[in-house]
């Protein structure tokens, strides 16, 4: 069996002398019998050589695709070199929050750079070290806009589902009514917002690109919240924003988002990051974990935890969140990843991934019963297909030749390409469906 | 040391992604942004020696003792992190058909089933991404239970005074209010103010057992049997799972639900503040509510299903995939054995420390701890001037990480110490000889404790200017 205890049978029996005790198990006599148990039913442990074997045989059993064409909310991007390398470094991989400052200021200042990068992407004024993911930063989001006579959240019926389901839990365990938007033609109709729009709103989430990948209209649409007197919550690709317009730029009032395309393996869902940031004035709402920087007592910079009066440790249940532990290591992930990029290659990464993506929306055009489904609407790097034949047969069919194809939504199929999508890969991509198809 | 902004020159090129092979989309300008962002851009040489740097003024448990209590930072084992780092579960979409991706549907149903033998329970949801997290989670189970009887009076959930704040905290996000008892004189539950606490509008019990003064409640069987009578359910805070895993289950306890942090007691690094991995684990009668997708074995097969009440989602996919790799690697390698093995030598090395120690610190209890125990400095701060923050500080200056500070409130001057199963008995000797020295120097040169710590990249930070006036990104030299 493995074990990562250094102590020696001698070393245990002289431990235990200097107690007055001779074996381990008096120092569980204070629990009840009924509360014991004297073996678990577990496998016998295993050494390092075997549960290699054993674990590496798991990962084998599933498949990697050579071709990815899903994204829906985990993309496939390249990751840089120095961004594994510096992110398994054991100082940052092995470390607790931190609390002790003093040695610590590695990991602050990483957040502190993070904060920055995730501000100038966004456009805002302040951002958290993360939360959990895109979904949980856009429920922390809506729920940092309650106000006493407005606890109501609009969500766009375009967002991403799951983040509209996470989204609904946290409304629902606080009793905070959410009301969905229908879907026009693949994107939000500002006229649906304006009828949805009440003086009990507290705010309206719209993600965009949108779960269809249609690019929003926000002007309209956080004007029309704005109006009414209600703040706007908008989610982003990350990817995007290198070249898009900022939720800052559009007057959002909070921006959120999944950080996982930066530098974040699909990892078969997680670890992923949460980014959120917001406009100054809602910045003591924000949840979790801060990073400020301040100075020592002989003046040098230095950087801490700070506004913790919001936070659960000292406000208990009225804390703004729950939140302690959250993705440190994956906002250095994305810290490092939007630093070897740098704004260039973050806009290449951008364009790149938009241009295969209408690339392959024009070619697959051309596939009889591929019509793209929100024409006229301007798109990032997914889009709806309508599809001739069962989604699912297609795409087992594609998975025999190494390639994900989109994902089966709403009858046809949602693709998403990104850089790593050359165009050898989407012509052959479309070459395969013409095969299918034909069969 | 400088920021990545402040080693950032314009036109230091990169070459990591390639020219376009396809034409360029077009946008409507109104959907561009109008300046680029202002990412660093640095030389890969320069941003690999930052990092370096930043390495170098870090504190983790693979580079030294690290007993911070309630955190349980113990070892964290190279070939978890060579696991979960295989191409064969980072690369794999997590919406890509079951059928290809089974690996990863049994790591999520193996480490689900052994960490249910684990704490008794009958099923679980990797879904939630931390500690606090699962206790969430845990909460929606309790809250979707009562509602799904029509009994909507129970909205109070009872927490002990000593509690983490993320108990109460994560009650008012499940819809909660929060009704705090006292503990005893033994660092228990006060029995007689729990029976007083409960009631028809009880909805559940949150408990940490062993507690956070390092204590095992020996009254835990009438605890949970006074909340069941009442018509309350009891969640088990796995924060210190690692002192009983393998001796006592809290499905055994009388628990109906509980959250473990694989990131404590299952080996996970945390990363500097996650990712971690919460999993919310319950009995058979609250299954149907977890939140879905759920992975069942039908023959040889793996497939998700839908519980038939879902609480609903608590976090997109599956959850931090990646660090159930880890965890479930860890279990594996440990097993029957070596699964109660760890729990006893952590509880061993805490109490060895708390030996070497007492007579000279006063401990919050003087008896037997389990994983952890509690000391008090107030004596010294009444007679020396010498806080616990002073000995925290003092510690640095030996490489080791202090203890948690202030915690549990129910303590004053409170230095929680946890040592893990995983420090040799001379990593403990030396930590108790730093330990005493600094005592020894609190009563020759309390200034000197006042002033650390002496030789960390800086000295104490003013927290109170960095909450009254906060600079909470960089300026670009725009002030």
């Amino acid at each position: 069996m493995g074990s990562y205890i250094p102590a020696t049978g001698e070393e245990r029996k002289a431990m235990l002398a200097a107690l007055g005790l001779s074996s381990t198990e008096e120092l569980f006599q204070v629990v009840p019998e009924q509360a014991r148990v004297h073996e678990l039913n577990l496998p016998e442990g295993l050494s390092e050589m075997e549960v290699a074997r054993k674990v590496s045989g798991l990962a084998e059993r599933n498949v990697r695709f050579r071709s990815v064409f899903r994204g829906a909310g985990a993309y496939r991007h390249h990751i840089p070199a120095i961004v594994k390398t510096v992110t398994s470094r054991e100082e940052f991989v092995t470390a607790y929050t931190p609390y002790q400052a003093e040695i610590s200021q590695g990991i602050l200042q990483s957040i502190f750079e993070y904060q920055t990068q995730i501000c100038e992407l966004t456009g805002m004024d302040v951002s958290n070290a993360s939360v959990y993911d895109g979904a949980v930063a856009a429920a922390e989001g809506c729920l940092m806009c309650m106000e006493r006579r407005r606890n109501g959240v609009i969500l766009a019926g375009t967002a991403d589902p799951q983040v509209r389901e996470v989204v609904e839990t946290y409304c629902e365990s606080r009793g905070v009514p959410v009301t969905v938007l229908p879907v026009s033609d693949g994107a939000t109709s500002t006229d649906d917002l304006r009828a949805a729009l009440s003086e009990g709103t507290a705010c309206v989430y719209v993600q965009s690109p949108n779960y269809y990948g249609v690019l929003e209209d926000m002007d309209a649409l956080v004007a029309a919240a704005h109006e009414a007197g209600a703040r706007v919550v908008m989610g982003a690709n990350p990817i995007s924003l290198g070249l898009l317009k900022t939720p800052g730029e559009y007057g959002a009032d909070i921006a959120v988002g999944e950080g996982q395309p930066l530098g974040m393996p699909l990892g078969f869902g997680g670890p992923y990051l949460g980014f959120m940031a917001c406009r100054k004035e809602l910045m003591r709402r924000l949840p979790g974990r801060i990073v400020g920087e301040t100075v020592d007592g002989e003046g040098r910079r230095a950087f801490v935890l700070t506004l913790q009066a919001r936070e659960q440790h000292i406000r208990r249940e009225k804390a703004s969140s729950n939140i302690c532990s959250n993705e440190a290591l994956c906002a250095m992930t994305a810290s490092v990843y939007l630093a070897a990029v740098g704004p260039q290659g973050l806009r290449r990464v951008a364009e790149n991934s938009a241009a295969h993506a209408h690339y392959l929306a024009g070619k697959l055009a051309s596939v009889p019963g591929f019509a793209l489904r929100h024409k006229g609407r301007e798109f990032f790097h997914e889009f709806l297909t309508d599809c001739p034949v069962d989604p699912d047969m297609l795409c087992s069919r594609l998975a025999e030749r190494g390639i994900l194809g989109g994902l089966p939504v709403e009858g046809g199929l949602l693709w998403c390409c990104t850089e790593l999508c050359t165009r050898n890969d989407m012509d052959e991509l479309v070459t395969a469906i013409r095969e299918v198809c034909a069969q | 040391m400088k920021l990545l902004f402040e080693r950032s020159r314009p036109g230091r090129c990169e070459s990591i992604i390639p020219p376009c092979d396809v034409e360029q989309a077009q946008f409507s300008p109104s959907l561009l942004r109008a300046a680029a962002p202002r990412l660093p851009e640095i030389a890969e040489v320069d941003l690999g020696r930052h990092y370096t740097e930043l390495a170098s003024q870090t504190h983790g448990v693979n580079k030294g003792f690290y007993p911070l209590g309630s955190c349980t930072m113990k070892y964290n084992p190279r070939v978890n992190e060579e696991m979960a780092a295989l191409p064969g579960f980072t690369d794999i979409h997590p919406l890509q058909p079951a059928e290809t991706a089974q690996g990863c549907l049994e790591v999520l149903y193996e480490t689900e089933r052994l960490l249910c033998e684990i704490t008794g329970m009958d099923g679980m949801t990797m879904q939630p991404a931390a500690g606090a997290h699962g206790e969430y989670t845990g909460l929606l189970l309790i809250r979707r239970y009562h509602l799904s009887r029509g009994d909507t009076a129970r909205t109070k959930i009872i927490v002990p005074d000593s509690a983490h704040g993320t108990n109460p905290a994560s009650a008012t996000m499940a819809g909660f209010t929060v009704v705090s008892v006292p503990s005893n004189a033994e660092g228990g539950v006060d029995i007689e103010a729990l029976r007083k606490a409960v009631g028809p509008d009880t909805a559940g019990l949150m408990l940490t057992n062993p507690n956070t003064v390092g204590l095992f409640d020996p009254a835990i069987l009438d605890i949970t049997r006074i909340v069941h009578e009442a018509g309350g359910l009891c969640y088990y805070d796995g924060a210190n799972l690692n002192a009983v895993m393998g001796h006592a289950r809290p499905g055994d306890m009388g628990f109906d639900c509980v959250h473990l942090n694989l990131h404590k007691t299952f080996s996970t690094p945390h990363g500097g503040g996650g990712p971690g991995c919460g999993p919310a684990g319950c009995k058979a009668f609250l299954e149907p509510f977890l939140p879905g997708p759920r992975v069942r074995k039908e023959e040889s097969r793996f497939t998700f299903f839908q519980p038939e009440k879902s609480m609903g989602r608590v976090r997109s996919f599956c959850g931090n995939f990646l660090v159930a790799v880890k965890a479930l690697t860890y279990i594996l390698t440990l097993g029957r054995e070596g699964i109660p093995e760890a729990s006893a030598m952590a509880v061993l090395n805490a109490n060895y420390l708390m030996k070497k120690l007492a007579g000279h610190y006063d401990m919050a209890y003087d008896t037997l701890c389990m994983h952890e125990f509690v000391m008090s400095l107030e004596k010294q701060k009444n007679e020396l001037g010498v806080s616990a923050m002073d000995v925290a500080k003092s510690l640095l200056d030996y490489g080791i990480h202090p203890p948690t500070m202030y915690f549990p409130l129910i303590v004053h001057e409170a230095l929680m110490v946890e040592p893990t199963e995983t420090e040799s008995p001379e990593t403990l000797d030396d930590a108790a000889e730093a330990f005493l020295s600094i005592l020894e120097q609190a009563r020759t040169d309390a200034a000197h404790l006042h002033g650390a710590p002496h030789h960390c990249p800086i000295g104490r930070p003013d927290e109170v200017r960095a909450a009254r006036t906060p600079v909470l990104r960089y300026d670009f030299g725009q002030k």
